[in-house]
């Protein structure tokens, strides 16, 4: 058997819409040897030959899969961005103390680990009138105001400066990624624009940056397979009125008055009218652009500009309202899943068709 | 389009692909453009900029009368840092120099304003269309710099339209130097330009810092217009001054462009010299002047 010099790569949040499409990158490359999954629920995608393990991210579960599985790289995709989706104690739970549990489990002595990649948002930045209209990734935002959301992510990111310092030999890599938009993916914005009325507040009509789905996975895959360490931002190029993003996605924009937001949306948010987490009310009125120039000049080319990334969402959209949702359905079955991978007939079937 | 081979055929064994070599080289064509509007990433947007240059060329013209003195001087290409005075109680001699320069050498200028602008419901974001960009460091950096733009700054900010008529035409301090600062790091030179007329076009008598201060806004002015055509009227309607623009030498700094620090001795220095440049030209300008509304 030729010795193989593969990566062995672990990806976080398997079970979520990041994890399962970067385990689905990676497994597909042929220099990499092992894709590990962690999850706390099942895989949302098929994937060939990445192992599975449900678990939640304690700490002793986690040093002993990287130690026994000798892996060398870790991809967390598991951040939660999106707050509406849970509650703040979760939240806090999920992305700080899962994050601190997977960065102690590969700084521990010994370890097999020689790369971190941290998916984080743009949203660290924070929010307000004073921002510049491009973030480099130095700058700190003089937004004083923050979310829960966003201070979970700046913990996230205090952590891994610290594991970086801690561990001079291993590559970080940390990602921010804007807000990030396609045919799949579901978060706030994308929720709002698919509704006939999407919230704006009278008055203001910032510039949004997006990043294309695809563009999110091929860039966690470029950093990985690259090695690169530092923070990088991405997005795609250009930035757009809201209101053209919602002429563009073909939709109508509800105006919430500009004092008093908050409580003229609340009812409306109730009535699941519309979603407004509060990182999205600061982005209505004051948006925020990011400067992708470091990650070009790394070599990574996005596919897609942000008008581009809204076109590919305004088309997936109008699909969807022609037949109805598109998405393909796949059922994670453990037996079906362990009758592909272990059966001695597919394996048979697998060395002829491959010889 | 009959003509050009699909598939995996290599270009160099087939003749028919030979005679059309540059598709097959071109990468995929790119889809139309799917931009609905033209704002740009500042947030600019030319069309409307061409709306409210159509609007606002009768004033320009036949209520401030504009006059333009060494507009040559302004650089047709690359980026340049414009500099001017400051007054009038909602100063009308930003949108006069932009519209000028934009009218006379078809070049676009963005405006640095100070974040509170932003702030304003409809307000910021028409500003913004028109080419209003926060006064943060690096946005002007980047103006100047990477893009070479025509940037327009006023050093004084709010301390320049906020002075009484019995300050007029008495320059404020030219801020802390900063723009001094970013025309070195942008490699750029400064422009000064020193404005006649803005000061009467809109005299302020005196200042309400507590109202300001309880509705948020930098300065609160009660002004010759407001007693003359009330609140409403007043806040709209100037007195028609006649408008003198002269536009000084170019100052070229020999510094290596790019650097993190610049000597702050040096910066004030300069400053200082931009500021006095103005000043005396200011004081020129008002030697010649026989009246506020002819000239």
């Amino acid at each position: 058997m030729v010795r193989t010099v593969g990566r062995r790569i672990l990806v976080t949040g398997l079970d979520t819409f990041w994890g399962g499409r970067v385990a689905q990158a990676l497994e597909a490359r042929p220099d990499v040897d092992v894709v590990l999954g962690l999850g706390t629920g099942s895989p949302s995608v098929a994937l060939d030959r990445t192992e599975y393990v449900r678990s939640d991210q304690t700490y002793s579960i986690l040093s002993r899969i990287v130690r026994a599985a000798k892996v060398d790289t870790i991809v967390h995709t598991f951040l939660i961005v999106d707050s509406t989706s849970m509650n703040a104690r979760t939240l806090h739970e999920l992305n700080v103390i899962g994050t601190m549990n997977l960065l102690a489990a590969a700084g521990s002595a010994d370890t097999p680990v020689r790369q971190v990649i941290v998916k984080s948002s743009t949203m660290v930045y924070g929010c307000s009138a004073r921002d510049p209209t491009f973030f480099t990734e130095e700058m700190e935002g003089p937004s004083l105001q923050r979310t829960r959301l966003e201070r979970s992510l700046l913990d996230v990111e205090a952590l891994l400066r610290d594991f970086a310092d801690d561990n001079p030999s291993t590559v970080v890599t940390l990602l921010r990624f804007a807000n990030v938009i396609g045919e799949e993916i579901s978060t706030p914005i994308t929720r709002n624009l698919s509704r006939s009325l999407v919230p704006s507040v009278l008055g203001f009509d910032p510039l949004f940056q997006f990043v294309h789905e695809t563009d999110v996975v091929r860039c966690l895959e470029f950093v990985t397979m690259q090695q690169r360490p530092g923070i990088y931002n991405v997005a795609g190029r250009g930035r757009m009125p809201w209101s053209e993003v919602v002429a563009m996605v073909g939709t109508k924009r509800l105006l919430l008055p500009p004092v008093a937001t908050r409580l003229a949306a609340l009812p409306l948010i109730r009535a699941g009218l519309i979603d407004l987490p509060p990182e999205m009310e600061c982005l209505l009125r004051y948006g925020r652009g990011v400067d992708t120039s470091r990650l070009e000049s790394a070599g990574f080319e996005h596919n897609f500009t942000s008008a581009g990334a809204v076109d590919s969402f305004a088309r997936a959209t109008r699909l969807k309202r022609a037949v109805g949702t598109t998405k393909p359905s796949y059922t994670y079955e453990a037996d079906v899943e362990a009758f592909f991978r272990h059966s001695p007939t597919v394996a048979a079937n697998d060395r002829s068709g491959k010889d | 389009m009959g003509v050009v081979t699909t598939g995996g055929q290599a270009a160099g064994t087939n003749k028919r692909a030979a005679l059309v070599p540059l598709r097959a080289e071109r990468p995929k064509a790119a889809p139309c453009d799917p931009r609905m509007s033209d704002v740009d990433e500042w947030g600019r947007s030319e069309r409307m900029r061409t709306i409210i240059r159509r609007l606002s060329t009768p004033v320009y013209r036949y209520w401030f009368r504009v006059e333009w003195e060494g507009l040559e001087k302004i650089p047709t290409t690359g980026g340049a840092l414009l500099v001017a005075n400051h007054a009038g109680a909602i100063p009308p001699d930003a949108p006069m120099i932009i519209h000028g320069i934009e009218e006379e050498l078809a070049r676009p200028v963005y405006g640095l304003a100070d974040y509170f602008f932003k702030e304003i419901p409809v307000g910021g974001t028409l500003w913004a269309r028109l080419g209003g960009v926060t006064a943060h460091p690096d946005n002007a950096l980047r103006l100047l710099a990477d893009e070479g733009q025509l940037v327009l700054v006023f050093p004084e900010g709010t301390k320049g339209p906020s002075k009484t008529y019995a300050s007029r035409y008495r320059l404020r301090r030219f801020g802390r130097g900063g723009f001094v600062e970013i025309a070195m790091r942008a490699g750029v030179p400064i422009v000064p330009i020193a404005v006649v007329g803005a000061e009467e076009a809109m005299p302020i008598l005196f200042r309400l810092p507590r109202v300001a201060k309880k509705i948020g806004l930098p300065y609160f002015p009660i002004t010759v217009n407001h007693l003359m055509f009330g609140p409403i009227v007043g806040s709209a309607l100037y007195f028609p001054a006649k408008f003198k623009m002269r536009v000084l030498d170019p100052i070229n700094f020999d510094v290596a462009p790019g650097q993190e620090r610049y000597s702050k001795s040096r910066v004030m220095d300069e400053a200082e010299n931009v500021r006095t440049e103005i000043q005396e030209a200011l004081f020129d300008m008002l030697r010649d002047r026989h009246s506020p509304w002819l000239g």
